[in-house]
Order: C-alpha cells, then structure tokens, then sequence
C-alpha cells in the first residue's frame, strides 16, 4: 500500500447546517463528527431525508440557501502540515475555491443532469484543470485526455470533444469521475454515485472508483442509501437518521454487530440475494392463468415528413412465459429490457405484432390479451389488476381516498353510497391504513401509505392476477420490506397470482416463485427463484448476478475482501 | 424480516423541499388554489380592481353623470372639474356638500380661441340619485336616475372634463369599459370554445389531426398579428351595423387567439395522458368518456382558467390597437379604443391632456389582469411543492 | 445541421405560401372586385377613366378568369417582383417599397438589438438577486411594459416631450434632410428622431423577454450541474455566465421566433402613432382606402419578414445547441 495511507486528511467536529425557512428553523444536520482518512472509504448510509447529502456539501462549503451553525472542517496537507478550518471559511472566496476541485472534489448522482448540455466534456474538464494547474490550453487538453484514459473511456482523444448527451450513463458517470480526479484530489466525495445506474454498470463504477483510490490513495467520502453497496465499498460506516450520526463504526462491526437498533432495521430491511423464502414455492403447474407465447412488440419509428429515422424499437422480442394460479413470478432486468412493456401488453396498452397471450377468466373462457376486444367489456380489468411504480404519479391528487380506492367499486356498478364506504373502509383496515384517512387525499400521505392506498385499489375488485410493475421500487429499504410483506400476506389471503415487474434482483429471491430474465425484449433464462440466484445459466444472468451487492462486508464479490484489523 | 415499528419518514422531509404548510389532508384541489391564490398579495388586491371595473361596466348607466353621446357645443374641450366636499359658506360656517365650480370663458390672445376656465365664483351642487337621461338598466327596467349629477341638469358636470364635441369624458369612459371589457370576455369565450374544442381533439386523438392542428397553431403564430387582424377587419363591408362590427372585430380576434388556448388544453391533456393515474382510471375499468370528465379535466380546469384569464388582457389591448387606428370598433360605438382617437393629434393632446384617461383605464385594467392571471397561475397546481 | 436548415427552409416556404392564400382571400374579402370599387370611388370623387384603362387592369389581374387563376397570376407577380399596382397612390407597389423599406428594417432591426441588449442583463439580475429591489424594480417594470399599449406609449412620449420640452418627435428625419443624400450631419439627425419609435417598440418586447429569461435560468439555477461548476472551484458569479445563463440563453433564442412578429405589430402601431416613414403608415392607408393589393403584398411582405427573422433564430439556435445541431433534440 502506498506510504500515504491511513492519515487523516479531513477531521469534522460538531459540525450543524440549519434551513432558515421564513421564520422556522429547520437543523438539516446536527453535531456531526468523523474523520476521513487517506487510501479509505467512508459510507454514509441513510434513508432519503437524514442528512448525508446536506453533509457532503458541508465539506464543500456549499449548503446554500442553507448555513453552516456551528463546528469545525479541518482540512490537513500532508506534505506542508498545514491545517484549514473549512467551516470558518467565506463560501465564495478564493480560499475555499483553491480548495474545491483541487483538494476536495465530487461526483454525483445523476450524471446527466450534472454535466453542462451545451458544454462538450473537454471543455468542462479543462475548465477544471486550468482552474487550479498552471498549464496552457494545450497541455490541459492532454492531462483531460489522460484522465479520461484513467476511467477506461474508448478512444479519449476523439471522447473529449464529445457532449454529455452522445455518451451513456455508465459512461456519463466515468467522465465525471475523471473531472473529479484531474487535479488528484485527497479528497473525494461521491454521493450516490451509482443510484440512478443498472446494477451491472453499478458494479463497473464501483471498480473503477476502487482502483482510482488505490492508484491515488484519496480519501472517499461515499454516500448511499444501499447497504448492499455499503457492504461492498466500505471501510468505516456512519449511519445517520434524523440529522443526526446514530452509528459509527469498522463496516464489519456495523454489519455484523451494530449498536442502534435503526442500523439493525436498515440491515434487516435490507434484502439480499441470500435469504431465501421460508415458505413453500406456491403454485399449481396444471393450468396457467396466463400463457404467453411468442409475443413480439416492434414500436414503430418516429415519422417526420422527411421519412421515418430509423427501423424503431423490438419491445418484445419473441416472449413466451406462464403464469400459475397462485405464484409470484418475477420479470427482472435492466433499464430498456422490455419488462414494463410487457407488463402494458397484458393490461391491453399495447398490442402486439404476433404471438398470443390467453387468460383464462372466473367463467372458464379463454381470452386473448394481445387483442383490443378482450378488453372491450372490462371484465378483464376486474380480474387484473395493476399497483405502479410511483406512488406520487398513481394516485389522483384531485380524489380523496374513498374516490381513489371506491373508484372501481363505482365504475362497475358494484357499490354506491354508504356500501361503498363500508367496503373502503375494510380495505383501508385490510392494507394497515385507519378508515379514518378516507376523506383525506393523496397529498397528505407518505410514499408508503399511498403505496398501502395502491394495492387497496389493486384488491378492490377481488382480483386473481395484480401485475406489479416496480411497485416497490421508489420506496426507502424499511418500507419496502413492509410492503413486500403485506403482499404476500395478501397473496396467500386472497389467493392472487403476482407478476411483480422489477429491477432489483436482489428482492427477487425474497418475494418470487419463479423469475423470468430480460434482456433487450427477450426473456433470456425462466427457473424458480433459487435457481436463478444460485445456479444462474445463461450468460447474462450470470452477469446480473455477480454484479448484485451484498449486504455482507464478510462476503463480498466485487471488491477485494475487508483487511482483518 | 422489518419489524413494522419504524418510523417512516414523513413527507415533508427535513432538508429538501420542506413547506411551511403542513397538509391536513382534506382540503380539495380548489380549496388549496384558493389558499395558494391569497399567498398572492397582489393578485387579491387585483381581483378587486378587476371586481370594481366589472361594476362599472354592469352599471354604466347608472354612474355616468352626462349622456355619453349628448354634445355640449357650449363646453368643447373643457378642463376636469374638482369635485369638492366641504361647502364654506360665507355667513353660516361650513357643511359637508358635494359641489363643484363652473367654467368662465376666456380667450387666449395670442391663438384667438375659447379656453374654459374653473371659475370659483360659480358653485354647482351636485346630489346623489339624481333624475338625469333615461335608460333601460341591465336593458329591461326604464330608469332615469343616476349616482351623482348636478341639482341643476343644465348645470355641466365634467369630472374628466369634455372632449371635442363637449361630450363628457367620465361618461364616455364609464361606457367604453363595458364594451372594451365584453370584447375581451367574450373574444376570450369564443377563442376558448375553439381551444378547448381543437386542443382536446389533437390531445386526444393524436396522429395526423394532432400533427395538422400544430402545424397551423405555429402557422398563426409566426404572423405578425395586428397587420393581420387589420387585414381581415378592412376586409368588412363599410355597410355593416355598428353591432355587426362589433362581433366580426370580437371574431376576428378570437381567430387568431385561439391557439395559445388549443396550446395549453393539448398540452395538458398529453401530459395527462401519460400519468400513472389516468392509467390506473383506464384499469379501474372507467369508459373513455369517465376518464376524461372525471380524471382528466379537474386537473386542467385550473390551467385552463388560469390561461383564460391571460388573454383577456391581449384581446383588450387588441381591440384598443385596432380601434384606436380606425379599424376595429367605430363610432358612434364607444370602446377605449375609440376614445383614443381623439386624443391622436399631439397639439389637441396638449390642450386637454385628460383624453388620455381611456388609457389610464387601459393600463390599470390590463396590470391588475395580468397579476391575478400570475396569481392564478402559480396556484394553479397546488400539487407542485417545488 | 445541413439536413436541419434545410428542413426549415423548406417549412418556411410551406407557410409563406399558405399565408399567400390566406392573404389572397382577405385581398378577394371586400365585396365586389376592387377595378370595380376603384371605379366607383373615382367617379364619386368627379373623375373619370377610360374604358380601356379599366380593361387593361381587368386584364393584367385576370379578373374575369377563376380565382385560381387570379391567385397564380398573383403569385408569379410576387415572385418576380411585380407586387402590383397601388390605385390609391397611383404607383407600382415595389417603387413605394423600395422608398421605405430601409426605414422599416432599420427601425426594427434597432429595436430587437435594443431590446436584447437591455433584457439580457436584466433578466441574469433578476433571476440570480430574486426577490431583490432591483428584480422587483424590473418585475414592476416589465408588468407595465405589457400592459402599455404601444401606442398609448408612444402617445405619452409624444405629450411629454411636447409640452415639457417643445419638440415633437415625429418622423425619423427632420425636413431638410428628408430627400437628402446620406451624410454625417443625416445619420445624427436619424439618430435625434429613431429614438422614440425604438424606445417604444422595444419595451413591451424587453418586459417578455426579461420574464422569459428569468424563468429560464430560475430553473437553471438549481440544476445539478451548477453544483457540478461549484465544486470544480469556479467563482460564483462565473458560475452563473458560464453554465446556468449559458444555457437559459438558448430557449431565449428561440423565442426570437415569436418575439418577431411582435416586433412587427407593435412597430406597425407605433409608426403610425408618430408618422414614420416606414411601411405601416402605407398599409394603414391601403387597409383604410381598402386598396387591397397594396395592402396585401405588405402583409406578405411583413410574414416575408417574420419568416426570414424566425429563420436566422433557428440558425443561430442550432449553431449554438449542440443538442440541435447533432440531430439529437429529443435526447434530453
């Protein structure tokens, strides 16, 4: 290892960042300590809301419009010996902007949006290094090429004069990374730096940001709500909740012997690819509830009045699969792998170029999802249902609950008035919700209640097959779980069959049957949950898997193992 | 497996996006547009303004002192009479009695011509409910009284003095606002009808009547407007009555003014489209019909008022522009516009400045809409907390 | 970007040509062809004219032909510059344009460079200071803007300058140098008088494009990427210039686009109001005199313009957007 290792080069003590919001204060951060050392990696863990973001900002000194109350950000030199207290600093002033990008810099979450559209990658990275090295434009340009060299970018020399939008987003995130490293900072900052990416392209960043520190021996500031990634990366671990620091400690002491009971909640609610269901695999085999077969979906190409661009997009690319009654059966795959379009095919959204795909309904008849008319008398519509992704967009903010969830009740004729109450009412009851929260509207509810008012739409009509397309997805860990868990509660009630559309494999193993894999439009491997996650076949499954994170420090696949202390 | 104890994070979250208003959850869409509305000072106070030049359009006939059309040649260009309260008289102390001065007559040497003066020497008393010219109120009840007037009706009574022809201002002002005002609602009406009509098609059907509906909406929209109404407006036959004029200039404007309408309706109906809720409604099994009038539409209703609102003004300053050069209302209908006219030549505007009150009126009606169609429109989604 | 532009060249002619038809039928609009209302209106004022003149003119714009035809041969005049013959004021049409042409474009041309050069930094301050005295200044400001009819401002401006310092400030050249050739001693007296028409066209499209910017960059303002230039230990203010105004800047101009044909309005209002030499007090007339093709080939003519004006905006957009110039638009 090199000689710079272990040293600490930031040291934050009793540090607090208050909103002033007209007349109430909010404390964003309160009385946070800890300490970053050379050549290691820090982890912030929290839920959305704890603070983590707002103290990466403060070591940057940029938390406008809010103010840093109290505490100390002692930066150290190493080679000078010299110490700067941060905090103390003006946030517009050339001291703190010697600092930033030079010293300490930072990567975040969203690389699109965090890159100038109209500024070509070079420009932004030479900006960089001419802001804080003594060189001409010309030697800035080959150490913009050098850096992107470093983050494995093809062909630097002809990706340096490209915009932020030719690339993709794994590659977006590289070209920031390079940015940040330009000047060889000791100091760098990532906050969720791989939220917004497919997990395959997760694992690569989380690599190349392994091997940068141990090329250059920085300190990392890592900032994420996924303990899985947590496991993977770290060295020390500081959980917060609240603002406030509740855990701080080795990542295999957090792991595997934390101290606050949120950080046992945080572990727990995190679903790895390891716990397996204590349950029997649900499921009859003799007749499917839906039989998929060879569905292809090719969404034609835009047209202008200059011709069509391009030959458009294969959504679906051959897709055959089976439903059981009573199964939870899995769809994963990355961004673009056609799992959501599947799920519109079966609720009668899209229809499909060829194949079939036949439901048999409560009376016995077979109908053809794949065709407008089997939707025509809405039968269907009481018998599948759906619960989405985002509990904000689903819900009608203009309805109270009662009009929300009583809504297919009134459409099919089914209650009215009081009746229609009462039965609200039992649903509310039935998904954890008071009856009480009937006259409210959606507004007044948190991301998990309006996810709780989804699924009692969902089981409003007495359904036998709820597609659930990301439905947990945007929901923090602790929530999710509970989610997870009231749906299979309800599955085994009502005896529901559950196409449960996802990207996160590692929830997979948890809740599903059976797991069909996506790739590009094509279902690429099917096989019961265990299957998949122990004994993958194909090739990009294989893929998928290794690149799930662990919420284990003792078990990781990615990154060399933890060093024993 | 998580224990169901933990404390979900509420909403609001602590650092990002916190609002000052703590939701208690039962209050409907239009409850919190009005609550979002009162944040807006201005646009309340401009509501008022806008409720108080609907008052005098309503009651025009009521609160003109003069007959808007009768020619006092005795009073040409007179000055604005002061209206005063307190009543000095000489031997029994003083009263509260509204009276105002008559005029002297004196001739500038220099220029040879009649110039009315406030002569102090002449009081004029001026009640309330007076009996003056006759009219029908609301175009049914005859009626002859008015707010103020002079004891005397032959007394004049010029509050914004008198124009040209010795008509007076005041009145004629009153009476122009209610055309100005209807042309702007009722331009608004009809360009509503066509928007709403045209932009909920292309929103809805999409394809080929959605592209054709574009390509004209930014067709109108790269013209030069007011060349182009003045086209249309010469193009009528000199024959037509004054009330044909009048709703061929409000058609003609609201030919042209439909597309930002059709713009906002289309817009909002794909944006709507692509919700997750209006797909669950198509889920819920609700027919097209329902999913339009009961998910679709209270979430642009809002918008669409709000877009309402912000054109009266431009069809107001439309219609001053058109009458104003010739071309759009004419006399003997009385518009702002119209009165305007008067005020065209720079030495009669020196001699009566007060013919530039129509634009006065202009100006305070068209600011006070614009604040409450701002107001409006940072209310207008409640939803929004950013 | 080639395959761009030309895509938009071929747009604009497309709506060149359906504002042809459109104005060709506010030209057919009045009852009555207009030889006939012509003749009308000069035997009414005593004159008379010879039955082959009337037949010369009946012929040259095929009167008795259908309105197909009638519009072809419109057309084609347009086309090789034959933009007909103006009864009222006894001339061919291009002669009257080309004696007033330049007045048009230099007063709008002076006004649109006025009126970015005021909103640009304007709209910056306001959207960075919001909620200062100097954004409320030019909120309030801007407010009024809108609500002043062009040319109630124009009449104000003339009441002002009048009675307060006893100039009238109509036309754009004093008497003497009205038919005079170009001189130095012309361009300052142009200049004394362009101020006015200028000041007033451009306020109320400052007051709109001011409010655009600032929304822009209020957006911009808070997006990732301003974080992004923070953290690299850019200045604040360098900040703003370089990246969120850089980007704010390209909406505006495409705004230019709609921002023209106002322009043009208000600029057509106001010459009236202070009797310029320039086109609009010409299509009053026509308009007023219902001299149709007159007043028809200068509403082509202002749509010729508006359309070339939207054009440039679109070039300059594309230079500017890499999104655009890639062909990558929708990629956000």
């Amino acid at each position: 290892m090199p000689g710079k290792d272990n040293q600490t080069v930031l040291q934050v003590t009793g540090l607090s960042v208050d909103f002033h919001l007209g007349k109430a204060t909010v404390h964003a951060i309160e009385d946070v300590s800890f300490d970053l050392r050379t050549g290691r990696t820090t982890c912030f863990v929290g839920e959305s809301g704890s603070g983590k973001s707002v103290t990466a900002r403060a070591v940057m000194n940029i938390v406008e419009p809010a103010v840093i109350r109290e505490g100390t950000i002692t930066l150290f030199d190493l080679e000078e010996g010299e110490e700067l207290n941060i905090a103390a600093l003006d946030a517009d002033g050339p001291k703190i902007r010697a600092v930033r990008g030079a010293r300490i810099a930072m990567i975040f979450q969203e690389p699109m949006s965090s890159l100038s559209p109209v500024h070509t990658i070079g420009q932004q990275i030479i900006e960089a290094i001419m802001l804080h090295q003594q060189v001409d434009k010309k030697e800035a340009r080959k150490r913009a090429i050098d850096a992107l060299a470093a983050v494995h970018i093809r062909d630097p020399e002809s990706a340096v004069d490209r915009y932020p939008f030719e690339y993709s987003g794994g590659m977006r995130q590289r070209a920031m990374i390079a940015m940040a490293l330009a000047c060889e900072p000791d100091v760098l900052i990532a906050d969720e730096p791989t939220t917004a990416l497919d997990v395959t392209t997760q694992a690569e960043i989380l690599k190349l940001i392994r091997e940068l520190q141990d090329r250059f021996g920085m300190a990392v500031m890592f900032i994420t709500h996924d303990m899985g990634v947590v496991a993977e990366v770290a060295d020390d671990v500081i959980v917060m909740y609240k603002g406030k620091v509740v855990e701080h400690g080795q990542v295999v002491q957090v792991f595997h012997n934390p101290q606050a009971s949120y950080t046992r909640q945080l572990i727990n609610a995190s679903l790895g690819l390891e716990e397996a269901p204590a349950r029997p695999v649900h499921g009859q085999r003799e007749k499917p509830l839906i039989s998929a077969r060879n569905v292809s979906l090719n969404f034609p190409p835009q047209r202008s009045w200059l011709g069509s661009k391009g030959s458009g997009v294969l959504a679906l690319d051959d897709v055959s699969f089976d439903l059981y009654p009573g199964e939870i059966l899995g769809i994963v795959g990355e961004s673009g792998s056609g799992k959501t379009t599947l799920g519109r095919v079966l609720m009668g959204r899209y229809q499909p170029q060829t194949g079939t795909a036949h439901f048999s309904d409560r009376d016995g008849n077979s109908r053809d999802l794949t065709s407008r008319d089997s939707f025509r008398d809405k039968q269907v519509y009481r018998e599948i249902r759906m619960i989405f992704q985002d509990p904000n967009s689903s819900l009608n903010p203009r309805m109270t609950v009662e009009q929300i969830i009583g809504e297919p009740l009134t459409v099919a004729g089914l209650a009215k008035g009081k009746d229609l109450r009462e039965r609200v009412a039992k649903l509310l009851s039935r998904v954890g919700l008071s009856p009480g929260m009937m006259e409210r509207y959606p507004h007044a509810f948190s991301g998990g209640q309006r996810q709780r008012i989804g699924i009692a739409r969902a089981i409003a009509l007495d359904p036998r097959v709820v597609i659930a397309d990301e439905a947990t997805s945007a929901l923090d860990g602790s929530i999710r779980a509970q989610i997870l868990d009231l749906l299979l509660e309800l599955r085994d009630e009502l005896d529901l069959s559950i196409i449960f559309i996802a990207h996160d494999i590692g929830v997979v193993r948890y809740f599903c049957d059976r797991v069909a894999v996506m790739n590009s439009g094509k279902i690429v491997e099917t096989g019961t949950a265990h299957q998949i996650c122990d004994n993958p076949q194909n090739d990009y499954t294989r893929k998928l898997i290794a690149a799930v994170p662990r919420p284990d420090p003792l078990k990781r696949k990615l990154m060399p193992p933890v060093a024993a202390e | 497996m998580a224990s169901p104890d933990i404390h979900e994070p509420a909403m609001s979250s602590q650092v990002e996006g916190a609002s000052d208003y703590i939701p208690v959850g039962t209050e409907s869409q239009w409850q919190l547009i009005r609550r979002r509305f009162r944040r807006h000072r201005l646009a309340v106070a401009s509501l008022w303004v806008i409720a108080l030049f609907l008052l005098v359009a309503i009651f025009a006939e009521f609160l003109s002192t003069n007959d808007p059309h009768d020619v006092q040649a005795r009073y040409t260009y007179a000055p604005p009479q002061r209206l005063h309260f307190i009543d000095v008289q000489e031997d029994s102390g003083w009263r509260i009695q509204p009276h105002v001065f008559g005029y002297k007559v004196e001739v500038e040497p220099e220029a040879l011509r009649r110039v009315f003066k406030i002569d102090e020497e002449k009081k004029i008393y001026v009640r309330f409910f007076v009996e003056g010219h006759d009219y029908n109120l609301f175009g049914l009840i005859p009626m002859n009284r008015h707010l103020i007037g002079t004891e005397n009706p032959r007394d004049p009574l010029f509050l914004l003095g008198s124009d040209r022809l010795g008509r007076d201002v005041l009145s004629r002002l009153i009476y122009g606002t209610r055309i100005s005002l209807s042309v702007g609602v009722i331009g608004v009406i009809l360009s509503l009808v066509l928007g709403v009509v045209i932009g909920g098609l292309a929103g809805f059907y999409g394809g080929f009547f959605d592209a054709a509906t574009q390509r004209t909406i930014e067709f109108l929209r790269s013209l030069p407007s007011i060349p182009l109404w003045m086209g249309l407006a010469a193009a009528m036959p000199p024959s037509w009555s004054a009330l044909q004029v009048y709703f061929a200039i409000t058609i003609i404007l609201s030919l042209l003014g439909w597309t930002e309408l059709a713009r906002v309706v289309r817009g909002r109906f794909l944006a709507l489209k692509g919700e997750d809720y209006v797909s669950a409604a198509i889920y819920d099994g609700a027919s097209n019909l329902r999913v339009v009038l009961r998910h679709m539409v209270p979430a642009f209703t809002s918008h669409i008022i709000t877009a309402a609102s912000l054109a009266v003004p431009g069809m107001i300053l439309a219609e001053t522009a058109l009458s104003f050069l010739g071309l759009g209302l004419q006399a003997p209908v009385i518009s702002w516009g119209v009165l305007l006219q008067e005020a065209q030549n720079v030495r009669v505007l020196a001699t009566a400045p007060w013919l530039l009150a129509p634009g006065a009126a202009i100006v305070i009606a068209v600011l006070a809409m614009n604040f409450v169609g701002d107001g409006l429109r940072d209310a207008a989604d409640p939803y929004n907390n950013t | 970007m080639t395959a761009y532009i030309l895509r938009r060249l071929v747009a604009i002619v497309l709506t060149l040509l359906a504002l042809s038809v459109v104005v060709f039928v506010v030209i057919q609009l009045p009852p009555g062809d207009f030889v006939t209302s012509y003749i009308a209106r000069i035997s009414g004022s005593g004159e008379s004219i010879d039955q082959a003149t009337i037949d010369a003119l009946r012929a040259q714009y095929r009167l008795d032909d259908p309105v197909i035809v009638q519009y072809w041969a419109w057309l084609k005049g347009m086309l090789v510059g034959d933009f007909g013959f103006s009864f009222e004021m006894k001339r061919p049409v291009s002669e009257i344009f080309a004696s007033r042409i330049g007045n048009s474009l230099a007063v709008e041309m002076l006004a649109v460079i006025v009126m970015w050069s005021v909103a640009i930094p304007i709209g910056i301050y306001s959207a960075v200071y919001q909620y200062s005295i100097g954004d409320y200044f030019a909120t309030i400001i801007g407010f009024l803007g809108l609500a002043l009819p062009n040319f109630l401002f124009a009449l104000v401006l003339m009441y002002i300058s009048y009675v307060w310092f006893g100039v009238t400030i109509t036309g754009l050249y004093s008497p003497e140098y009205m038919n005079a050739h170009w001189s130095l001693a012309k361009f300052l007296d142009f200049c004394s008088h362009v101020w006015a028409p200028v000041l007033v066209i451009s306020t109320a499209g400052s007051a709109q494009l001011i409010r655009v910017l600032r929304a822009n960059l209020l957006d911009e303002l808070n997006k990732p990427y301003v974080l992004t230039a923070r953290a690299k230990g850019l200045k604040k203010s360098k900040v703003i210039l370089r990246y969120p105004a850089r980007v704010a800047m390209n909406p505006l101009i495409s705004v230019v686009g709609w921002v023209l044909p106002t322009v043009i309005s208000s600029s057509f209002v106001t010459a009236i109001v202070l009797n310029l030499p320039t086109l609009s007090p010409i299509l009053l007339r026509a308009l007023l005199s219902q001299d149709m093709y007159l007043a028809g080939a200068l509403i082509l003519f202002m749509g010729f313009l508006t359309m070339m004006g939207t054009l440039i905006s679109d070039i300059l957009l594309a230079w500017v957007d890499p999104r655009i110039r890639l062909g990558m638009a929708g990629a956000n």
